[in-house]
Protein backbone atom coordinates (compact mmCIF):
# COMPACT_ATOMS: atom_id res chain seq x y z
CA UNK A 1 0.00 0.00 0.00
CA UNK A 2 2.67 2.50 -1.02
CA UNK A 3 1.73 6.15 -0.65
CA UNK A 4 2.32 8.32 -3.73
CA UNK A 5 2.03 12.05 -4.33
CA UNK A 6 -1.59 11.67 -5.44
CA UNK A 7 -2.48 9.95 -2.16
CA UNK A 8 -0.79 12.71 -0.15
CA UNK A 9 -2.73 15.30 -2.17
CA UNK A 10 -5.98 13.50 -1.36
CA UNK A 11 -5.18 13.03 2.34
CA UNK A 12 -4.03 16.65 2.73
CA UNK A 13 -7.28 17.74 1.12
CA UNK A 14 -9.27 15.54 3.55
CA UNK A 15 -7.29 17.04 6.46
CA UNK A 16 -7.80 20.57 5.08
CA UNK A 17 -4.09 21.34 5.11
CA UNK A 18 -2.68 23.09 2.04
CA UNK A 19 0.49 21.36 0.89
CA UNK A 20 2.35 22.93 -2.02
CA UNK A 21 2.85 20.68 -5.05
CA UNK A 22 6.62 20.39 -4.47
CA UNK A 23 6.05 19.03 -0.93
CA UNK A 24 3.86 16.12 -2.06
CA UNK A 25 6.65 13.80 -3.20
CA UNK A 26 8.92 14.33 -0.13
CA UNK A 27 5.90 13.90 2.14
CA UNK A 28 4.95 10.67 0.34
CA UNK A 29 8.45 9.34 1.09
CA UNK A 30 8.29 10.36 4.75
CA UNK A 31 4.87 8.83 5.23
CA UNK A 32 5.91 5.64 3.44
CA UNK A 33 8.84 5.22 5.81
CA UNK A 34 6.55 5.58 8.81
CA UNK A 35 3.74 3.43 7.41
CA UNK A 36 6.08 0.60 6.42
CA UNK A 37 7.53 0.65 9.95
CA UNK A 38 3.98 0.49 11.31
CA UNK A 39 3.17 -2.47 9.09
CA UNK A 40 5.19 -4.81 11.33
CA UNK A 41 1.91 -5.05 13.24
CA UNK A 42 0.86 -7.59 10.59
CA UNK A 43 3.13 -10.10 12.37
CA UNK A 44 0.85 -10.10 15.42
CA UNK A 45 -1.87 -12.71 15.45
CA UNK A 46 -5.04 -10.87 16.44
CA UNK A 47 -7.58 -13.50 15.43
CA UNK A 48 -10.51 -13.35 17.80
CA UNK A 49 -9.04 -10.39 19.75
CA UNK A 50 -11.54 -7.72 20.71
CA UNK A 51 -10.28 -4.23 19.74
CA UNK A 52 -9.52 -2.10 22.78
CA UNK A 53 -11.78 0.92 22.69
CA UNK A 54 -11.37 2.03 26.29
CA UNK A 55 -8.49 1.64 28.72
CA UNK A 56 -10.72 1.74 31.79
CA UNK A 57 -13.39 -0.90 32.12
CA UNK A 58 -16.19 1.38 33.26
CA UNK A 59 -19.46 2.18 31.54
CA UNK A 60 -19.63 5.79 30.42
CA UNK A 61 -21.82 7.73 32.83
CA UNK A 62 -25.05 9.43 31.79
CA UNK A 63 -26.07 12.85 33.01
CA UNK A 64 -29.35 14.71 32.97
CA UNK A 65 -29.91 16.57 29.73
CA UNK A 66 -30.12 20.02 31.25
CA UNK A 67 -28.42 23.34 30.63
CA UNK A 68 -25.52 23.82 33.03
CA UNK A 69 -24.01 27.03 31.79
CA UNK A 70 -24.21 29.28 28.77
CA UNK A 71 -25.77 32.48 27.56
CA UNK A 72 -22.43 34.25 27.68
CA UNK A 73 -21.90 35.52 24.15
CA UNK A 74 -19.09 37.91 24.93
CA UNK A 75 -16.92 35.21 26.53
CA UNK A 76 -17.58 32.84 23.65
CA UNK A 77 -16.66 35.50 21.09
CA UNK A 78 -13.69 36.82 23.04
CA UNK A 79 -11.15 34.95 20.88
CA UNK A 80 -12.97 35.22 17.54
CA UNK A 81 -10.75 36.29 14.63
CA UNK A 82 -13.74 38.27 13.33
CA UNK A 83 -17.09 38.98 14.95
CA UNK A 84 -19.93 41.49 14.78
CA UNK A 85 -23.23 41.99 16.57
CA UNK A 86 -22.80 38.87 18.68
CA UNK A 87 -21.94 36.58 15.75
CA UNK A 88 -18.83 34.95 14.33
CA UNK A 89 -18.04 36.36 10.90
CA UNK A 90 -17.05 33.52 8.56
CA UNK A 91 -16.37 33.34 4.82
CA UNK A 92 -19.38 32.96 2.58
CA UNK A 93 -20.50 29.33 2.70
CA UNK A 94 -23.50 29.28 0.33
CA UNK A 95 -23.16 30.80 -3.11
CA UNK B 1 16.92 34.85 48.88
CA UNK B 2 17.93 32.51 46.07
CA UNK B 3 18.30 29.71 48.61
CA UNK B 4 14.50 29.59 48.78
CA UNK B 5 14.30 28.31 45.19
CA UNK B 6 16.49 25.34 46.11
CA UNK B 7 13.97 24.00 48.62
CA UNK B 8 11.92 20.93 47.89
CA UNK B 9 8.16 21.44 47.70
CA UNK B 10 7.77 19.63 51.00
CA UNK B 11 10.38 21.78 52.79
CA UNK B 12 8.92 24.96 51.30
CA UNK B 13 5.41 24.06 52.46
CA UNK B 14 6.74 23.42 55.97
CA UNK B 15 8.62 26.75 55.97
CA UNK B 16 5.54 28.62 54.73
CA UNK B 17 3.34 27.04 57.35
CA UNK B 18 5.85 27.86 60.10
CA UNK B 19 6.03 31.44 58.70
CA UNK B 20 9.83 31.17 58.35
CA UNK B 21 9.34 33.06 55.09
CA UNK B 22 6.31 34.32 53.21
CA UNK B 23 4.81 33.16 49.97
CA UNK B 24 5.69 36.57 48.53
CA UNK B 25 9.35 35.96 49.53
CA UNK B 26 9.61 32.58 47.85
CA UNK B 27 7.56 33.71 44.84
CA UNK B 28 9.85 36.74 44.33
CA UNK B 29 12.90 34.48 44.56
CA UNK B 30 11.46 32.31 41.79
CA UNK B 31 10.51 35.30 39.62
CA UNK B 32 14.11 36.53 39.84
CA UNK B 33 15.46 33.07 39.03
CA UNK B 34 13.17 32.87 35.99
CA UNK B 35 14.33 36.29 34.74
CA UNK B 36 17.94 35.14 34.99
CA UNK B 37 17.25 31.86 33.23
CA UNK B 38 15.57 33.08 30.06
CA UNK B 39 18.36 31.41 28.08
CA UNK B 40 16.81 28.05 28.96
CA UNK B 41 13.57 29.07 27.19
CA UNK B 42 11.59 27.07 29.75
CA UNK B 43 8.77 29.57 30.18
CA UNK B 44 6.75 30.78 27.18
CA UNK B 45 4.83 33.22 29.37
CA UNK B 46 5.84 34.65 32.74
CA UNK B 47 3.00 35.87 34.97
CA UNK B 48 4.84 37.65 37.82
CA UNK B 49 2.00 40.04 38.67
CA UNK B 50 -0.50 37.23 38.94
CA UNK B 51 2.00 35.19 40.96
CA UNK B 52 2.60 37.99 43.47
CA UNK B 53 -1.13 38.64 43.83
CA UNK B 54 -1.79 34.94 44.46
CA UNK B 55 1.17 34.82 46.89
CA UNK B 56 -0.22 37.78 48.87
CA UNK B 57 -3.57 36.00 49.14
CA UNK B 58 -1.79 32.87 50.34
CA UNK B 59 0.10 34.87 52.94
CA UNK B 60 -3.19 36.30 54.21
CA UNK B 61 -4.63 32.80 54.55
CA UNK B 62 -1.47 31.50 56.24
CA UNK B 63 -1.55 34.43 58.66
CA UNK B 64 -5.07 33.40 59.66
CA UNK B 65 -3.81 29.86 60.26
CA UNK B 66 -5.66 28.63 57.17
CA UNK B 67 -4.40 27.31 53.88
CA UNK B 68 -4.57 24.27 51.61
CA UNK B 69 -2.16 21.47 50.83
CA UNK B 70 -0.08 23.64 48.47
CA UNK B 71 -0.60 26.97 50.19
CA UNK B 72 1.84 29.59 48.94
CA UNK B 73 3.93 27.23 46.74
CA UNK B 74 5.07 28.72 43.40
CA UNK B 75 4.39 26.30 40.55
CA UNK B 76 4.93 26.16 36.78
CA UNK B 77 2.14 25.14 34.40
CA UNK B 78 2.70 23.34 31.11
CA UNK B 79 1.18 25.51 28.39
CA UNK B 80 -1.19 22.71 27.42
CA UNK B 81 -3.42 23.51 30.41
CA UNK B 82 -5.99 26.23 29.77
CA UNK B 83 -5.73 29.00 32.33
CA UNK B 84 -8.51 31.55 32.75
CA UNK B 85 -7.47 34.94 31.38
CA UNK B 86 -3.89 33.78 30.71
CA UNK B 87 -2.71 33.02 27.15
CA UNK B 88 -2.62 29.29 26.41
CA UNK B 89 -0.93 28.16 23.21
CA UNK B 90 0.05 24.44 23.20
CA UNK B 91 3.26 25.96 21.72
CA UNK B 92 1.45 26.22 18.39
CA UNK B 93 1.07 29.19 16.11
CA UNK B 94 -2.46 28.09 15.30
CA UNK B 95 -3.71 29.12 18.75
CA UNK B 96 -2.04 32.51 18.38
CA UNK B 97 -2.99 34.65 21.32
CA UNK B 98 -5.79 32.40 22.54
CA UNK B 99 -6.90 33.47 26.03
CA UNK B 100 -9.21 30.89 27.61
CA UNK B 101 -12.32 32.06 29.45
CA UNK B 102 -12.10 29.01 31.70
CA UNK B 103 -9.64 27.10 33.87
CA UNK B 104 -8.62 23.45 33.42
CA UNK B 105 -9.86 21.21 36.23
CA UNK B 106 -6.33 20.17 37.22
CA UNK B 107 -5.02 23.73 37.55
CA UNK B 108 -8.20 24.89 39.30
CA UNK B 109 -7.49 22.22 41.94
CA UNK B 110 -3.94 23.51 42.40
CA UNK B 111 -5.30 27.03 43.01
CA UNK B 112 -8.02 25.61 45.29
CA UNK B 113 -5.18 24.13 47.38
CA UNK B 114 -3.25 27.42 47.49
CA UNK B 115 -0.74 26.99 44.65
CA UNK B 116 0.79 30.11 43.05
CA UNK B 117 1.16 30.30 39.26
CA UNK B 118 4.56 31.52 38.03
CA UNK B 119 3.78 31.17 34.33
CA UNK B 120 3.28 28.84 31.39
CA UNK B 121 5.93 26.31 30.40
CA UNK B 122 7.25 25.44 26.96
CA UNK B 123 6.51 22.10 25.28
CA UNK B 124 6.55 20.37 21.93
CA UNK B 125 3.73 21.70 19.72
CA UNK B 126 0.50 20.04 20.89
CA UNK B 127 2.74 17.78 23.02
CA UNK B 128 3.92 15.98 19.86
CA UNK B 129 7.62 15.37 20.21
CA UNK B 130 10.39 13.98 22.37
CA UNK B 131 12.91 16.84 22.28
CA UNK B 132 10.94 20.10 22.56
CA UNK B 133 12.17 21.01 19.08
CA UNK B 134 8.68 21.16 17.58
CA UNK B 135 7.68 24.12 19.80
CA UNK B 136 6.68 27.29 17.93
CA UNK B 137 8.67 29.14 20.61
CA UNK B 138 11.88 27.22 19.91
CA UNK B 139 13.32 24.42 22.04
CA UNK B 140 13.92 24.43 25.75
CA UNK B 141 17.60 23.97 26.65
CA UNK B 142 18.43 21.30 29.22
CA UNK B 143 20.15 22.81 32.29
CA UNK B 144 22.41 19.73 32.23
CA UNK B 145 25.46 19.64 29.97
CA UNK B 146 27.94 16.90 29.19
CA UNK B 147 31.14 17.12 31.24
CA UNK B 148 33.43 19.73 29.72
CA UNK B 149 31.02 20.54 26.89
CA UNK B 150 28.89 23.56 26.10
CA UNK B 151 26.72 21.75 23.55
CA UNK B 152 23.01 22.47 24.04
CA UNK B 153 21.09 19.32 24.98
CA UNK B 154 17.39 18.62 24.81
CA UNK B 155 15.48 18.38 28.09
CA UNK B 156 13.30 15.78 26.36
CA UNK B 157 9.70 16.18 25.43
CA UNK B 158 7.01 16.96 25.30
CA UNK B 159 7.07 18.35 28.87
CA UNK B 160 10.57 19.77 28.39
CA UNK B 161 9.73 23.15 29.92
CA UNK B 162 8.24 21.49 33.00
CA UNK B 163 11.30 19.28 33.46
CA UNK B 164 13.92 21.98 32.79
CA UNK B 165 12.17 24.51 35.05
CA UNK B 166 11.97 22.01 37.90
CA UNK B 167 15.60 20.91 37.45
CA UNK B 168 16.86 24.51 37.32
CA UNK B 169 14.87 25.60 40.41
CA UNK B 170 12.57 27.88 38.38
CA UNK B 171 9.52 26.45 40.19
CA UNK B 172 9.01 24.10 43.14
CA UNK B 173 7.16 21.64 40.89
CA UNK B 174 5.29 21.70 37.61
CA UNK B 175 2.29 20.20 35.87
CA UNK B 176 2.96 18.07 32.83
CA UNK B 177 1.13 15.65 30.54
CA UNK B 178 2.05 12.26 29.11
CA UNK B 179 0.62 10.66 25.96
CA UNK B 180 3.52 8.30 25.13
CA UNK B 181 6.21 9.24 27.65
CA UNK B 182 6.05 13.04 27.77
CA UNK B 183 6.36 13.24 31.55
CA UNK B 184 8.78 10.39 32.18
CA UNK B 185 11.37 10.85 29.42
CA UNK B 186 11.94 14.58 30.23
CA UNK B 187 12.11 13.70 33.93
CA UNK B 188 14.81 11.12 33.13
CA UNK B 189 16.74 13.62 30.96
CA UNK B 190 16.80 16.30 33.68
CA UNK B 191 17.30 14.38 36.94
CA UNK B 192 13.74 15.00 38.14
CA UNK B 193 10.83 12.79 39.23
CA UNK B 194 7.74 12.42 37.05
CA UNK B 195 4.65 10.26 37.28
CA UNK B 196 1.97 9.52 34.73
CA UNK B 197 -0.87 8.22 36.87
CA UNK B 198 -3.53 5.70 35.87
CA UNK B 199 -5.66 6.86 32.94
CA UNK B 200 -8.66 8.63 34.47
CA UNK B 201 -6.91 9.66 37.71
CA UNK B 202 -6.68 13.31 36.59
CA UNK B 203 -9.38 15.10 34.69
CA UNK B 204 -8.53 15.96 31.10
CA UNK B 205 -11.04 18.82 31.07
CA UNK B 206 -9.38 22.05 29.93
CA UNK B 207 -6.17 20.29 28.81
CA UNK B 208 -5.67 20.89 25.09
CA UNK B 209 -6.32 17.46 23.58
CA UNK B 210 -3.74 15.43 21.63
CA UNK B 211 -4.84 11.76 21.78
CA UNK B 212 -7.77 11.45 24.13
CA UNK B 213 -7.48 7.75 25.00
CA UNK B 214 -3.80 8.17 25.93
CA UNK B 215 -3.44 11.70 27.37
CA UNK B 216 -2.99 11.91 31.12
CA UNK B 217 -1.78 14.72 33.38
CA UNK B 218 0.80 14.29 36.12
CA UNK B 219 3.51 16.24 37.96
CA UNK B 220 7.25 16.73 37.50
CA UNK B 221 8.95 17.43 40.83
CA UNK B 222 12.31 17.43 42.61
CA UNK B 223 11.66 14.40 44.81
CA UNK B 224 9.38 11.37 44.99
CA UNK B 225 7.48 12.84 47.93
CA UNK B 226 7.04 16.18 46.14
CA UNK B 227 5.55 14.34 43.17
CA UNK B 228 3.17 12.55 45.55
CA UNK B 229 2.06 15.86 47.11
CA UNK B 230 1.42 17.38 43.69
CA UNK B 231 -0.42 14.34 42.34
CA UNK B 232 -2.86 14.34 45.23
CA UNK B 233 -3.95 17.89 44.42
CA UNK B 234 -4.12 17.19 40.68
CA UNK B 235 -6.20 14.01 40.97
CA UNK B 236 -9.89 13.43 41.49
CA UNK B 237 -13.16 12.70 39.77
CA UNK B 238 -14.60 15.40 37.53
CA UNK B 239 -18.06 15.23 35.97
CA UNK B 240 -16.76 17.35 33.08
CA UNK B 241 -14.52 14.45 31.92
CA UNK B 242 -16.57 11.30 31.39
CA UNK B 243 -13.40 9.16 31.47
CA UNK B 244 -12.26 10.49 34.83
CA UNK B 245 -12.57 7.78 37.46
CA UNK B 246 -15.05 8.14 40.35
CA UNK B 247 -12.57 6.85 42.93
CA UNK B 248 -11.15 8.24 46.15
CA UNK B 249 -7.79 10.02 45.96
CA UNK B 250 -5.30 8.44 48.38
CA UNK B 251 -2.79 10.45 50.38
CA UNK B 252 0.00 9.46 47.99
CA UNK B 253 2.73 11.02 50.16
CA UNK B 254 1.86 8.63 53.00
CA UNK B 255 3.13 5.76 50.82
CA UNK B 256 6.63 7.25 50.56
CA UNK B 257 8.89 5.67 53.17
CA UNK B 258 6.72 2.59 53.68
CA UNK B 259 8.45 -0.79 53.67
CA UNK B 260 8.58 -2.57 50.34
CA UNK B 261 9.53 -5.88 51.91
CA UNK B 262 7.92 -8.83 50.21
CA UNK B 263 6.83 -6.94 47.08
CA UNK B 264 7.45 -8.88 43.89
CA UNK B 265 9.22 -6.85 41.20
CA UNK B 266 8.97 -7.97 37.60
CA UNK B 267 11.89 -7.43 35.24
CA UNK B 268 10.58 -7.67 31.66
CA UNK B 269 13.14 -9.39 29.47
CA UNK B 270 11.80 -7.68 26.32
CA UNK B 271 13.02 -4.31 27.62
CA UNK B 272 16.63 -5.44 27.11
CA UNK B 273 17.13 -3.71 23.78
CA UNK B 274 20.05 -4.39 21.47
CA UNK B 275 22.31 -1.37 21.34
CA UNK B 276 21.21 -0.05 24.71
CA UNK B 277 24.09 1.87 26.35
CA UNK B 278 25.95 -0.22 28.93
CA UNK B 279 25.42 2.50 31.55
CA UNK B 280 21.64 2.11 31.30
CA UNK B 281 21.93 -1.65 31.53
CA UNK B 282 24.12 -1.19 34.62
CA UNK B 283 21.70 1.29 36.20
CA UNK B 284 18.92 -1.24 35.72
CA UNK B 285 21.01 -3.94 37.43
CA UNK B 286 21.73 -1.48 40.27
CA UNK B 287 18.02 -0.76 40.64
CA UNK B 288 17.24 -4.46 40.85
CA UNK B 289 19.91 -4.89 43.53
CA UNK B 290 18.61 -1.90 45.54
CA UNK B 291 15.09 -3.28 45.59
CA UNK B 292 16.41 -6.73 46.51
CA UNK B 293 18.29 -5.16 49.44
CA UNK B 294 15.05 -3.48 50.49
CA UNK B 295 13.42 -6.90 50.73
CA UNK B 296 11.73 -7.21 47.35
CA UNK B 297 11.55 -10.45 45.45
CA UNK B 298 12.75 -10.16 41.84
CA UNK B 299 10.98 -12.17 39.14
CA UNK B 300 11.62 -12.30 35.42
CA UNK B 301 8.47 -11.62 33.42
CA UNK B 302 7.65 -11.56 29.74
CA UNK B 303 5.74 -8.83 27.89
CA UNK B 304 5.93 -10.42 24.43
CA UNK B 305 4.17 -7.65 22.51
CA UNK B 306 6.44 -4.84 23.71
CA UNK B 307 8.06 -4.26 20.32
CA UNK B 308 4.66 -3.64 18.74
CA UNK B 309 3.67 -0.90 21.20
CA UNK B 310 5.29 1.98 19.30
CA UNK B 311 3.90 1.04 15.87
CA UNK B 312 0.44 0.62 17.44
CA UNK B 313 0.85 3.98 19.17
CA UNK B 314 1.75 5.65 15.86
CA UNK B 315 -1.61 4.61 14.49
CA UNK B 316 -3.79 5.30 17.52
CA UNK B 317 -2.23 8.63 18.56
CA UNK B 318 -2.18 10.27 15.09
CA UNK B 319 -5.70 8.98 14.37
CA UNK B 320 -7.04 10.57 17.53
CA UNK B 321 -4.95 13.70 16.95
CA UNK B 322 -6.29 14.15 13.41
CA UNK B 323 -9.78 14.11 14.86
CA UNK B 324 -9.02 16.34 17.88
CA UNK B 325 -7.13 18.90 15.83
CA UNK B 326 -9.95 19.23 13.29
CA UNK B 327 -11.34 21.95 15.55
CA UNK B 328 -8.57 24.37 14.52
CA UNK B 329 -10.33 25.82 11.49
CA UNK B 330 -9.74 29.56 11.87
CA UNK B 331 -13.39 30.31 12.58
CA UNK B 332 -13.89 30.72 16.32
CA UNK B 333 -10.42 31.34 17.73
CA UNK B 334 -6.78 31.25 16.75
CA UNK B 335 -5.12 31.98 13.44
CA UNK B 336 -7.24 32.80 10.39
CA UNK B 337 -5.44 33.05 7.05
CA UNK B 338 -6.17 32.85 3.33
CA UNK B 339 -9.44 33.30 1.52
CA UNK B 340 -11.80 34.17 0.04
CA UNK B 341 -13.55 30.77 0.09
CA UNK B 342 -14.25 28.79 3.24
CA UNK B 343 -12.06 25.90 2.08
CA UNK B 344 -9.21 28.30 1.29
CA UNK B 345 -9.39 29.68 4.81
CA UNK B 346 -9.42 26.21 6.36
CA UNK B 347 -6.50 24.98 4.28
CA UNK B 348 -4.39 28.09 4.56
CA UNK B 349 -4.97 28.64 8.29
CA UNK B 350 -3.99 25.05 9.04
CA UNK B 351 -1.01 25.15 6.64
CA UNK B 352 0.36 28.29 8.31
CA UNK B 353 -0.68 27.46 11.87
CA UNK B 354 0.58 23.90 12.30
CA UNK B 355 4.27 22.95 12.39
CA UNK B 356 5.80 20.14 10.34
CA UNK B 357 5.55 17.34 12.93
CA UNK B 358 1.93 18.17 13.74
CA UNK B 359 1.04 18.19 10.03
CA UNK B 360 2.85 14.88 9.54
CA UNK B 361 0.83 13.28 12.33
CA UNK B 362 -2.46 14.73 11.10
CA UNK B 363 -1.73 13.34 7.63
CA UNK B 364 -0.87 9.88 9.03
CA UNK B 365 -3.99 9.93 11.18
CA UNK B 366 -6.19 11.00 8.30
CA UNK B 367 -4.65 8.31 6.08
CA UNK B 368 -5.11 5.43 8.55
CA UNK B 369 -8.72 6.46 9.18
CA UNK B 370 -9.58 7.03 5.51
CA UNK B 371 -11.98 4.83 3.60
CA UNK B 372 -10.60 1.35 2.91
CA UNK B 373 -7.74 1.53 5.42
CA UNK B 374 -9.60 1.69 8.75
CA UNK B 375 -9.60 -2.09 9.34
CA UNK B 376 -6.03 -2.62 8.17
CA UNK B 377 -4.57 0.06 10.43
CA UNK B 378 -6.78 1.48 13.16
CA UNK B 379 -8.73 -1.67 14.00
CA UNK B 380 -5.55 -3.75 13.85
CA UNK B 381 -3.78 -1.32 16.19
CA UNK B 382 -6.65 -1.45 18.69
CA UNK B 383 -6.41 -5.26 18.68
CA UNK B 384 -2.64 -5.15 19.22
CA UNK B 385 -3.30 -2.67 22.01
CA UNK B 386 -5.50 -5.28 23.66
CA UNK B 387 -2.68 -7.83 23.40
CA UNK B 388 -0.30 -5.35 25.07
CA UNK B 389 -2.77 -4.77 27.91
CA UNK B 390 -3.20 -8.57 28.23
CA UNK B 391 0.60 -8.92 28.56
CA UNK B 392 0.49 -6.69 31.64
CA UNK B 393 -2.48 -8.58 33.11
CA UNK B 394 -0.46 -11.76 32.70
CA UNK B 395 2.56 -10.16 34.42
CA UNK B 396 0.46 -9.10 37.41
CA UNK B 397 -0.14 -12.81 38.12
CA UNK B 398 3.46 -13.06 39.31
CA UNK B 399 4.53 -9.55 40.30
CA UNK B 400 3.28 -6.33 41.92
CA UNK B 401 5.22 -3.78 39.87
CA UNK B 402 7.76 -3.65 37.05
CA UNK B 403 11.20 -2.04 36.99
CA UNK B 404 12.67 -0.83 33.67
CA UNK B 405 14.88 1.94 32.34
CA UNK B 406 12.87 5.09 31.48
CA UNK B 407 14.53 5.96 28.17
CA UNK B 408 17.00 4.20 25.87
CA UNK B 409 19.59 7.02 26.17
CA UNK B 410 20.59 10.05 28.20
CA UNK B 411 19.69 13.54 26.94
CA UNK B 412 20.90 14.04 23.38
CA UNK B 413 22.01 17.17 21.55
CA UNK B 414 19.51 19.51 19.94
CA UNK B 415 19.25 18.65 16.26
CA UNK B 416 20.80 15.19 16.69
CA UNK B 417 17.62 13.23 16.03
CA UNK B 418 15.36 15.71 14.29
CA UNK B 419 15.99 14.42 10.75
CA UNK B 420 14.63 10.96 11.42
CA UNK B 421 11.08 10.76 12.79
CA UNK B 422 11.35 7.07 13.68
CA UNK B 423 14.62 7.54 15.63
CA UNK B 424 12.83 10.29 17.56
CA UNK B 425 9.79 8.05 18.17
CA UNK B 426 12.06 5.35 19.69
CA UNK B 427 12.65 7.62 22.70
CA UNK B 428 9.29 6.42 23.99
CA UNK B 429 9.98 2.71 23.57
CA UNK B 430 9.94 1.94 27.33
CA UNK B 431 7.20 4.39 28.30
CA UNK B 432 4.53 4.09 25.60
CA UNK B 433 3.27 0.66 26.70
CA UNK B 434 1.75 2.09 29.88
CA UNK B 435 -0.17 4.73 27.95
CA UNK B 436 -1.65 2.07 25.69
CA UNK B 437 -2.66 -0.02 28.72
CA UNK B 438 -3.71 2.98 30.89
CA UNK B 439 -1.30 2.01 33.70
CA UNK B 440 0.67 4.29 36.04
CA UNK B 441 4.39 4.82 35.36
CA UNK B 442 6.93 6.76 37.42
CA UNK B 443 10.44 7.87 36.50
CA UNK B 444 13.05 8.81 39.05
CA UNK B 445 16.72 9.81 38.70
CA UNK B 446 18.98 6.96 39.76
CA UNK B 447 22.42 7.60 38.33
CA UNK B 448 24.57 9.43 35.80
CA UNK B 449 26.30 8.35 32.63
CA UNK B 450 30.03 8.69 31.93
CA UNK B 451 29.45 12.23 30.64
CA UNK B 452 27.72 13.23 33.85
CA UNK B 453 24.16 13.24 32.52
CA UNK B 454 21.26 11.96 34.65
CA UNK B 455 19.59 8.63 33.88
CA UNK B 456 16.18 7.46 35.02
CA UNK B 457 14.55 4.26 36.16
CA UNK B 458 10.87 3.57 35.55
CA UNK B 459 8.40 1.79 37.79
CA UNK B 460 5.14 0.52 36.27
CA UNK B 461 2.21 -0.48 38.45
CA UNK B 462 -1.27 -1.95 38.35
CA UNK B 463 -4.16 0.37 37.54
CA UNK B 464 -4.85 2.72 40.47
CA UNK B 465 -1.87 1.37 42.42
CA UNK B 466 0.23 4.54 42.38
CA UNK B 467 0.70 4.04 46.13
CA UNK B 468 2.93 1.01 45.60
CA UNK B 469 4.94 2.96 43.00
CA UNK B 470 5.52 5.77 45.50
CA UNK B 471 6.71 3.28 48.15
CA UNK B 472 9.09 1.60 45.69
CA UNK B 473 10.29 4.92 44.30
CA UNK B 474 10.94 6.12 47.84
CA UNK B 475 13.11 3.05 48.48
CA UNK B 476 14.99 3.51 45.20
CA UNK B 477 15.49 7.23 45.80
CA UNK B 478 17.02 6.49 49.17
CA UNK B 479 19.30 3.76 47.83
CA UNK B 480 20.38 5.69 44.72
CA UNK B 481 21.12 8.84 46.72
CA UNK B 482 20.84 10.98 43.59
CA UNK B 483 21.36 14.56 44.77
CA UNK B 484 23.30 16.04 41.84
CA UNK B 485 22.12 19.29 40.31
CA UNK B 486 23.14 20.83 36.99
CA UNK B 487 26.02 23.29 37.39
CA UNK B 488 24.62 26.72 36.77
CA UNK B 489 25.81 28.19 33.45
CA UNK B 490 22.72 30.15 32.46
Amino acid sequence: MAIDAATVRKVARLARIREPEERLEPLAQELNTIISWIEQLEEVNTDGVEPMTSVVAVALPLRDDVVTEGGDTSRILSNAPKSADGFFIVPKVVE
Amino acid sequence: MSELTKLTLKAALAGLKARDFSSVDITKAHIEAIEQARGLNAYVLETPDKALAMAAESDARLARGEGGALEGAPLGIKDLFCTDGVRSTAASKILGNFVPAYESTVTSQLWRDGGVMLGKLNLDEFAMGSSNETSAFGPVINPWRRNGSEAALTPGGSSGGSAAATAADLCLAATATDTGGSIRQPAAFTGTVGIKPTYGRCSRWGIIAFASSLDQAGPIAKTVEDAAIMLRSMSGHDVKDSTSLPVKVPDFASYVGRSVKGLRIGVPKEYRMPGMPAEIEKLWVDGIAWLKDAGCEIVEVSLPHTKYALPAYYIVAPAEASSNLARYDGMRYGLRAGGPSLTDVYEESRAQGFGEEVKRRILIGTYVLSAGYYDAYYLKAQKVRRRIADDFDQAWQTCDALLTPTAPSAAFGLGEQSDDPIAMYLNDIFTVTTNLAGLPGLSLPAGRDAQGLPLGLQLIGRALDEGTLFSLAGALEKAAGFTAKADRWW
